[in-house]
């Protein structure tokens, strides 16, 4: 198949950046979106030109690196799909495709299509975890945990970390995001005695870093490659709630 | 270079309590003196990272993604084995060090392969504590399945999804060492160099990847966490950015490289669609729990609709060689049995090139048995991922299946301390050699990346810098004239690729490196295939220095400097991989050599001369490289032919 490509250039962060048009042609409709950019970088290459910069790496859908707004939707427009499983049967001959980075304030752009998500790490580095340190667990099946709160964890823990669901927001909100991680830890008992601070300190961390706030527009629960769903996001405000009264009274776990 | 391994004396089972009681120890005071360097943050870097940040240490770690939760081991989507023996069927620390040598082709250490069963119980319990949310039964208990080359359920798992929660798991107790200063995390830089400093490794040299900046880090310990090299077969189920550059390098520098010709075959990837394809994608290995494997038994029925084709018509060809082992017959059986079925003009699914080049995986029968919701339950991703893929619907078409590269058994040689022949370079997961052999089974790279990082190194790393006066711990000095020299070479080998202004994208002569090694080191190798292959090699490396193509300047994110540098260290690597497959005159585990195999094409190992690791060293560019040979001694698993029939 043959399209027009309209991707967004930025030489740096301080550049200011803007579309490029370049046409390409015989893009076999079995290859995957990157892989029609790797026909393009090459081309351009064989040009002797600059190729698009582009954050890839395990192009199954697992390491969330990958981080397009294809058509003006974060990933594109399958459903939960990430950009590297995106297939080009998808899209028409001739037709005109628009390749953007991430938009959101807290991710700025290296290069391109590159952008940084290290506001990210500092969330869940504020209390992303459980305090265990190696060696100090009980045996694995000490504690019973009911098969529907394994499957609530894992369904939160799918979440790969890409920000698509701050690039979808109108408000940049990286509440699905967080959710995600602390709802898992929250519901297990593992992580229950550091509930209450965990998700306040996650929430603040989240507020300093420059992410807006959830109003209910539900376009991160829509673009989510991994389906997390906005119930995350409720059991957030519960155990906001929860925690910031119990601190209110000096009782937060 | 002198190879000493280091083995514990003793029985076999108490060889890792005799060394931790006899390792030297650095009281928790004085860690915070001593300076740690880990390069990789995957299951076993980022274990060690975290784990050394606990106990006080400074560490620095380094990963070239832009966050350490995207190493590649977050992709293993099976699950990772203990011997727990939570199904009460017979399993043991015992039974799962059995499996593992006998499933290694008898090419793996002994004692290392007993301490990684020993310590699997150990890693469930951790994961579980850091809130790895595996699969669990209705009464709470953790579930089990089965996997690949054992007749016990041990494998522990989060849907497809295990080698993601536990990363996620080594990351969370990561990012909170980072949250305490005590790990510093460095992502977007890339390693170039180990800096060696009267004969002990002493830092290393990075580029940063955004700024382009090369600078030198000093430390007490370098570690190496830096994954495999199956991208020198370009398509490979690797991550895109996974390369052999970290552990190249520090061949080059003076560590012994064991065992490169062992790779492995995945038997169950999505076939390749064409030549825009940039990588392959691996179907879980645990699909063959309930997928039975089948061709046409006739050649003219290749292009028939599957689910046309009756019952006799059909060759269930794995139930049929190996009737106790079934469709879970090891990794290199199963893949050498798919493609011998190929070659055999019974493959299914579209030509590329002259041949079909897959088989069926057909849920048909289990989905009669159980259901649609059950096998829906259990691999619902995965089916969802081949789907997106090709198309097709897996519950009401078999899918199609073909073997890739996949892992790399082979690695930087350590001794039983995981230190590399350089002292002070230690190297964890699928960058050392260990615990494989010839062949890995399935669900234990996810175990022994984990056990390198949580509960092998934390201890090993103790007694070498227990070693080391504390007056002299951190004392390093990264404007000395070993790291002065070693930036200057890294810059001045930028500088080269960038200056060569050819016509050819680094990219190109990656893909033809491949073509080459898929052809004559992939499946089945041959004297002539690998001679030929080398000579190959060692031109096309000449023509890369001549016409490669990398534009823009250090000084800025340039992916193509990075590519470049990368296929650079392939190109020669891969005349190494195949100097080793030709080295080793036998077949066994992965390297199936054709000249070695029985009437009906099973793998013929030669034990007297080659029950060793083969381990080469780096002589200069102009030198071919020396082998030195570590025997392997086996005084409790029996050296017997692998059947699994």
């Amino acid at each position: 198949m043959n399209l027009k490509l309209k991707v967004w250039r930025q030489p740096s962060q301080e550049a200011a950046g803007k579309f490029e048009i370049y046409d390409i042609e015989s893009v076999s409709e079995d290859s995957s979106f990157l892989e029609m950019l790797d026909i393009l970088n090459e081309r351009l290459l064989e040009k002797g030109e600059g190729p698009v910069h582009f954050d890839h790496d395990c192009r199954e859908g697992i390491c969330g690196m990958c981080s397009l707004t294809i058509d003006g939707i974060p990933h594109g427009p399958e459903r939960a799909t990430t950009a590297c499983q995106l297939h080009m049967r998808h899209f028409k001959d001739g037709d005109t495709i628009t390749i953007e980075p991430w938009r959101a304030k807290p991710f700025p752009v290296v290069k391109d299509l590159v952008v940084d998500r290290t506001a990210f790490e500092r969330i869940i580095q504020s209390g992303g975890y459980v305090s265990v340190n190696t060696g100090a667990a009980p045996d694995g099946n000490a504690i019973p945990i009911p098969k529907k709160d394994a499957d609530f964890a894992m369904d939160a823990a799918a979440c790969i970390g890409c920000g698509a669901c701050v690039a979808a927001c109108p408000n940049a909100s990286a509440m699905l995001f967080t959710s995600a991680k602390a709802s898992q830890l929250n519901t297990l008992p593992q992580g229950r005695p550091e509930k209450d601070r965990r998700t306040l300190a996650m929430v603040s961390t989240m507020d300093a870093e420059g992410f807006g706030n959830c109003t209910n527009y539900g376009e991160c629960e829509a673009v989510c490659p991994k389906e997390i769903k906005l119930d995350m996001i409720a059991k957030l405000n519960r155990d906001f709630a929860v925690a910031s009264v119990k601190n209110l009274f000096g009782k937060a776990g | 270079m002198k190879l000493d391994s280091k083995i514990p004396s003793g029985p076999i089972q108490d060889k890792w309590s005799n060394h931790k009681f006899s390792s030297k120890l650095v009281n928790p005071a004085n860690k915070r003196k001593y300076n740690v360097i880990v390069v990789g943050s995957g299951l076993a870097g980022g274990a060690a990272a975290a784990t050394l940040g606990e106990l006080g240490y400074n560490v620095r770690c380094f990963c070239y993604q832009d966050s350490p939760r995207r190493a590649h081991s977050i992709a293993a989507q099976g699950g990772i084995n203990a011997a727990k023996n939570y199904q009460n069927d017979g399993d043991s620390v015992y039974r799962l060090f059995y499996d593992t040598v006998k499933g290694g082709d008898f090419r793996a250490r002994e004692a290392n392969v007993h301490r990684l069963a020993e310590v699997s119980n150990s890693i469930i319990d951790q994961c579980v504590a850091q809130g790895v949310p595996f699969a669990r039964e209705y009464g709470g208990t953790l579930d089990n399945r089965s996997f690949g080359g054992a007749q016990v359920s041990r494998t522990f798992y989060a849907r497809g999804q295990t080698g993601q929660q536990l990363l996620l798991g080594a990351y969370s107790a990561l990012s909170r060492q980072i949250a305490t200063g005590q790990v510093k995390m460095y992502n977007r830089h890339e390693m170039l160099d180990v800096v060696v400093e009267d004969g002990r490794a002493v830092g290393i040299t990075t580029r940063n990847m955004v700024t382009g900046d090369v600078e030198s880090w000093a430390a007490d310990a370098v570690l190496l966490a830096t994954g495999g090299y199956s991208n020198v077969y370009f398509l490979s189920t690797n991550a895109a950015g996974c390369n052999v550059t970290a552990a190249y390098r520090a061949y080059k520098k003076g560590a012994g490289f064991a065992n490169p010709c062992y790779t492995q075959i995945h038997p169950t990837c999505i076939p390749v669609h064409g030549d825009q394809q940039s990588k392959l994608t691996l179907m879980s290995e645990s699909l063959r729990n309930d997928g039975r494997v089948w061709v046409p038994k006739k050649a003219e029925d290749v292009g028939k609709d599957p689910n046309s084709i009756p019952e006799e018509d059909r060759d269930y060809y794995l139930e049929r060689k190996y009737p106790s082992f079934g469709n879970l017959a090891p990794r290199d059986i199963s893949s050498r049995s798919a493609k011998e079925a190929c070659d055999d003009g019974r493959g299914v699914g579209p030509k590329v090139g002259d041949q079909r080049n897959g088989v069926y995986l057909d849920f048909r029968d289990s989905i009669n048995r159980l259901g649609k919701d059950k096998i829906a339950e259990r691999y619902g991703n995965l089916f969802d991922m081949y789907e997106r893929i090709t198309a097709e619907n897996a519950y009401e078409r078999p899918m199609r299946i073909f073997p890739a590269l996949h892992y790399t058994m082979g690695g930087l040689w350590v001794d039983y301390n995981l230190q590399t022949t350089i002292p002070g370079l230690f190297a964890l997961g699928e960058c050392n050699f260990s615990d494989h052999g010839g062949n890995r089974l399935g669900a234990s790279a996810l175990m022994q990346g984990l056990a390198d990082g949580y509960f092998v190194i934390p201890y090993t790393l103790g007694n070498y810098l227990g070693n080391i006066p504390v007056g002299e711990a951190g004392k390093h000095n990264p404007d000395s004239p070993a790291f002065r020299a070693s930036k200057e070479m890294v810059k001045a080998h930028n500088d080269r690729l960038l200056h060569i202004k050819g016509k050819r994208t680094a990219r190109s002569f990656h893909k033809e490196l491949g073509h080459i090694m898929w052809e004559y080191a992939g499946m089945a190798r041959n004297a002539a295939g690998l001679q030929k292959a080398i000579g190959m090699i060692s031109q096309l490396r000449a023509e890369f220095w001549s016409d490669v193509f990398v534009p823009g300047s250090e000084a800025e994110l340039n992916n193509e400097l990075e590519r470049a540098a990368r296929v650079a260290d392939f190109l020669e690597f891969g005349e190494l991989l195949c100097r080793d497959a030709l080295d080793r005159d036998e077949s066994c585990g992965g390297h199936f050599r054709e000249e070695h195999q029985t009437a009906d094409g099973e793998a013929v190992r030669d034990d007297e001369n080659f029950c060793n690791v083969s381990v080469w060293e780096h002589k200069g560019d102009k030198e071919a490289p020396v082998k030195h040979i570590e025997p392997l001694e086996f005084d409790n698993v029996k050296l017997t032919v692998r059947s699994y029939k």
